[in-house]
């Protein structure tokens, strides 16, 4: 405890001068350079939520499925049989976009150990990826390096990659979003805490060694020390070493079935010291660490470092002194290490230790609890006070055929197949449904029972209107789960937002939170995880506010999960009667000069409805297939089911819209859902019986595509449609 | 019931599924572990798909000194049917019970998907199907281009140790040869997952044909 900190050094860490004067007063003195870089990273929005705490507790959180709500590593479902589902989504956007590869495969790592810190097995990934203008070199090598990165990781650990999403927009040019979604599976009874508890019990870590990756601003402090910097200044970004991590997975989950932890957490940003004094604050307990039991990677890495250090791969558990001999024999059985690295001690402080010298000496409730809150000052930007785009203005309807061949071809419409063939889809033996449908679905071990699971957002609608587009990212996640035969059990969500201290972002941020609140409530879906990601902008401005919403549903009977192939003389039934517009959608992105107006809102109440009739439908075996209609409108969402059922469909729409390009490519803010059926009348029925609008509007057969409002018909042959759809990304991406 | 022994390797990602395929086509699975040299008496060996050591050599290559690797060498040399899967294809060719090497991929991406493969010889492996019939079966894998020399190529087909080839090029695989077995016909490999094809609501089903091979031996 020799040197107190430089007065302007918490400035280089990105702590305020009132931050720094709250941290005297809690620490009752001057903290020294260890005890500051601990803080400057504790207390850091990604750390503290020091901007979006107080908005969050917004969200709906309880619900009857619930176990495990916000708070721990991730959040648990009870899915019957005695089994739980743990699941959270994470962003990795910051080192995706400095080394995409490195940067999306660590994304996957480090949301993998949070699901398994829960004593889960991860059986399924999802990820969903933002980036700029197709067209560029960098734009794509940027998704050629995340695609590999996550690639990487997920084939090396054997954990099935069931679906996602990627999209294109200018507004991504500056700022990529990778965010990545793990799914796990537990007994109800194995759920674990990352919790220290008992006086006298050892804190382990195990994994990997730990060396200076990923010390970031802190690096600061090094410089202070070291005469000849440059070197010792490490690349910010951490490295991945996926089999180090499968055999961190197969150590952990057999610590928890043989009970022999009293909790366990994963090692994250801020590392040590983010991990240390939450598990001393679940407790609560002190803990005292000795940083020189820590195995180093790297020689004389000072105590901060050892203490912040985001290496990969590694987990911390506590232990009960009888029981470390059993720790020790499974990390050698996989050929991990493990040491003893500190206590749980009395009192409330977290005491780290060089040997003897105490190092630094902080109260852990200063770390978790006392984190400044900072309350934002929204304000309505005055852009989004505008009308819907006036039909009249626009020009005049193109070739309807031609319009939605090229609409197959856009970059955010075209097969993505080339992207999820380099992913593992079906490893552990239970991908029901393969990536590139509405929602994945996952048998889980042991059971007749799946999890369906998708994840989504849309940047550009919620840009439009926050407030709605909150609201339609959480619908269209349980939409889509629902189509498949999912109950929507809960949701995780990440939020993606610019600087929330500054520009539009905070009233952005607040209305986008109030309405994803508002649809998890009508559509009975508690947020039970998630993360902020939040300074996500450059000098062009921050990105399109972007929450990505996963949704988690039940399907009691895996047999009965349905994708979005109709079978030759199906009827195609249309749920579903709101009016599709122009704004916000990606006809008019696209096709018809760029996005403007005011997206439609969206009823929740009839949106719940229409989710009843969909899970209904799937379990009585009334449907055999169902689509919901997104980019491109109802006409294109005919063509995708046509191309997954390699077969022809013939629809005639309703006018829906005042033009009738708009009510075929146009996007409405409920939901519209092609089904396809062998007993229309059951499915109109029981749409009828829960009040939800529902239309026979064709049959599938034949070897077209042919969509028609009154005299206006959008007609493709089947190849030729293919074709258009499954030769975008291969280009993009140059895979053959 | 016939015993089958899936060896767990340290980064073996699909031997839970192989253990699962065994019981589904009605045998008894039984799990080996990579540093012991028993065999547990089983009937038949199946290594299976992942990535050994995690591979960060060629695939494979460290996993042939394993300490079981001695006696799965010894039970097939005594005649005992062996079953390797992507990595267990890769492992039993750098251990020089399969002829060939399995190199990266010529389009260097990984890639999933079902494939159809031919059936190019009559083989008890096969169940025996017609020559020509086509089986659908899924792939993943980075290094799944098997490459030999020419020569000695045309013995292979001669002796009937090509059994599958694929239907088109999706690897860069020597003459798209995508399943072989050693001259005896007791070892078998290839980089297609057939323990992923054992079950109807996931699926094609005819991996049951490689599975069910090794209970019926």
């Amino acid at each position: 405890m020799n040197h107190v900190a430089d007065p302007s050094l918490h400035r280089q860490l990105g702590l305020t001068d009132d931050e720094y004067a709250q941290i005297v007063v809690l620490m009752g003195r001057d903290p020294n350079h260890f005890e500051l870089a601990v803080f400057s990273l504790l207390w850091s929005e990604h750390c503290g939520y020091k901007h979006s705490r107080a908005v969050l507790r917004r969200f709906p959180t309880d619900g009857p499925t619930v176990l495990q709500g916000p708070g721990e590593n991730a959040g648990v479902v009870d899915v019957g049989d005695g089994l739980g589902v743990a699941f959270k989504v994470e962003s990795h956007n910051h080192p995706s976009a400095v080394e995409p590869f490195q940067g999306a495969a660590t994304g996957v790592g480090g949301i993998l150990r949070d699901v398994f810190a829960m004593g889960a097995r991860p059986i399924a990934i999802l990820d969903s990826l933002r980036f700029g203008d197709p067209a560029t070199e960098r734009t794509r090598r940027l998704l050629d390096g995340a695609v590999r990165g996550i690639g990487h990781y997920g084939n090396c650990v054997g954990v099935a990659n069931i679906g996602g999403e990627v999209r294109f927009d200018p507004g991504y040019e500056q700022s990529c979003l990778v965010n990545a979604m793990c799914i796990g599976v537990l007994k109800a009874s194995d759920l674990k805490s990352a919790t220290a508890a008992g006086i006298g019990n050892l804190v382990v870590l195990f994994g990997a060694r730990t060396g200076r990756d990923g010390i970031g601003g802190a690096s600061v402090l090094a410089s202070q020390d070291i005469d000849a910097g440059g070197d010792d200044k490490r690349p910010t970004v951490q490295i991945g070493d996926p089999y180090m991590e499968k055999r961190l997975i197969e150590t952990s989950l057999e610590l928890v079935r043989d009970d022999v932890l009293v909790g366990l957490q994963d090692l994250g940003a801020a590392g040590l010291a983010s991990s240390a004094s939450e598990m001393a604050s679940r407790g609560p307990v002190g803990v005292k660490l000795d940083l020189a039991k820590v195995p180093l990677r790297e020689a004389d890495m000072e105590a901060f470092e050892i203490m912040i250090s985001e290496s990969q791969e590694r987990m911390l558990a506590c232990v009960e002194p009888s029981r470390l001999a059993e720790v020790e024999a499974l990390c050698a059985r996989w050929e991990l290490e493990c040491s003893v690295i500190g206590e749980v001690v009395e009192g409330d402080h977290l005491i780290c230790t060089m040997g003897d010298t105490v190092v630094g000496d902080i109260p852990v409730a200063a770390l978790v609890d006392d984190c400044p809150r900072y309350a934002l000052d929204p304000q309505r930007p005055a852009r989004l006070d505008v009308e819907p785009v006036d039909i009249a203005s626009l020009p005049p309807m193109g070739d309807a055929s031609q319009l939605l061949e090229q609409l197959l071809a856009l970059p955010n419409i075209a097969s993505k197949a080339a992207i999820f063939q380099q992913y593992d889809q079906i490893v552990g033996g239970g991908t029901v449904i393969r990536p590139g449908a509405d929602a994945g679905v996952v048998r889980l071990p042991g059971s007749k029972r799946a999890i369906a699971a998708a994840l989504d957002g849309s940047g550009r609608r919620t840009w439009l209107d926050p407030r709605r587009g909150g609201r339609q990212a959480v619908a269209e996640a349980v939409r889509n789960v629902a189509c498949t035969g999912g109950r929507p059990l809960a949701i995780t969500n990440c939020l993606n937002f610019g600087n929330p201290e500054k520009g539009e972002t905070p009233y952005m941020f607040v209305e986008a939170v109030e309405g994803m609140a508002e649809a998890c409530e009508a559509l009975h879906a508690p947020v039970v995880s998630g993360n902020v990601s939040l300074y996500n902008e450059h000098s062009g401005g921050p990105i399109p506010p972007s929450p990505i919403v996963g949704c988690v549903g039940l399907i009691e009977d895996a047999a009965m999960s349905i994708g979005a192939a109709p079978r030759n003389g199906a009827t195609i039934i249309l749920l579903g009667d709101a009016a599709p517009a122009v704004d916000g959608s990606e006809y008019q992105a696209e096709l018809l000069g760029g996005v403007a107006g005011r997206i439609p809102d969206i009823d929740l109440a009839a949106e719940a409805h229409l989710i009843d009739v969909l899970v209904e439908a799937a379990a009585a075996g009334i449907s055999h297939a169902a689509h919901d209609a997104a980019e491109g409108g109802i006409a294109v969402a005919a063509a995708e089911m046509a191309i997954a059922g390699k077969v022809g469909i013939g629809i005639e729409l309703p006018p829906l819209a005042e033009r009738d390009d708009i009510t075929l490519f146009g996007e409405a803010g409920n939901g519209h859902v092609l089904v396809a059926t062998d007993d229309a009348d059951a499915l109109l029925a029981l749409a009828a019986r829960h009040g939800v609008p529902a239309l026979r509007v064709g049959t599938a057969g034949g070897d077209t595509i042919r969509v028609a409002v009154g005299p206006t018909v959008a007609e493709l042959s089947l190849a030729s449609a293919v074709g258009a759809w499954s030769t975008t990304l291969p280009a993009l991406i140059g895979a053959s | 019931m016939a015993k089958v022994g899936v060896i767990t390797f340290l980064g073996s990602l699909d031997d839970r599924d192989a253990l699962r395929a065994v019981a589904t086509v009605g045998g008894t699975p039984v799990p080996l572990w990579h540093g012991d040299a028993d065999l547990k008496g089983v009937d038949a060996i199946l290594l299976p798909g992942g990535f050994s050591y995690g591979d960060h050599l060629r695939c494979g290559a460290l996993a042939r000194f394993a300490p079981i690797m001695g006696a799965v060498a010894e039970f097939a040399a005594a005649g005992g049917p062996v079953l390797g899967i992507c990595n267990g294809f890769q492992i039993l060719c750098e251990a020089d019970l399969l002829p060939g090497i399995l190199t990266p991929n010529h389009g260097q991406r990984f890639i999933c998907r079902d494939v159809d493969l031919i059936v190019e010889a009559a083989s008890p492996w096969i169940g025996n199907r017609p020559v020509g019939e086509t089986i659908t079966v899924p792939v993943k894998h980075g290094d799944g281009a098997w490459f030999h020399p020419q020569e000695g190529l045309a013995e292979l087909e001669a002796n009937g140790q090509v059994l599958l080839r694929y239907a088109e090029d999706i690897n860069g695989s020597t003459d798209r040869i995508a399943c072989i077995t050693n001259a005896a016909g007791n070892v078998c490999g290839l980089m297609p997952h057939p323990e992923h094809a054992v079950d109807p609501l996931l699926g094609s089903i005819d991996g049951q044909l490689l599975v069910g091979r090794l209970i019926a031996a």
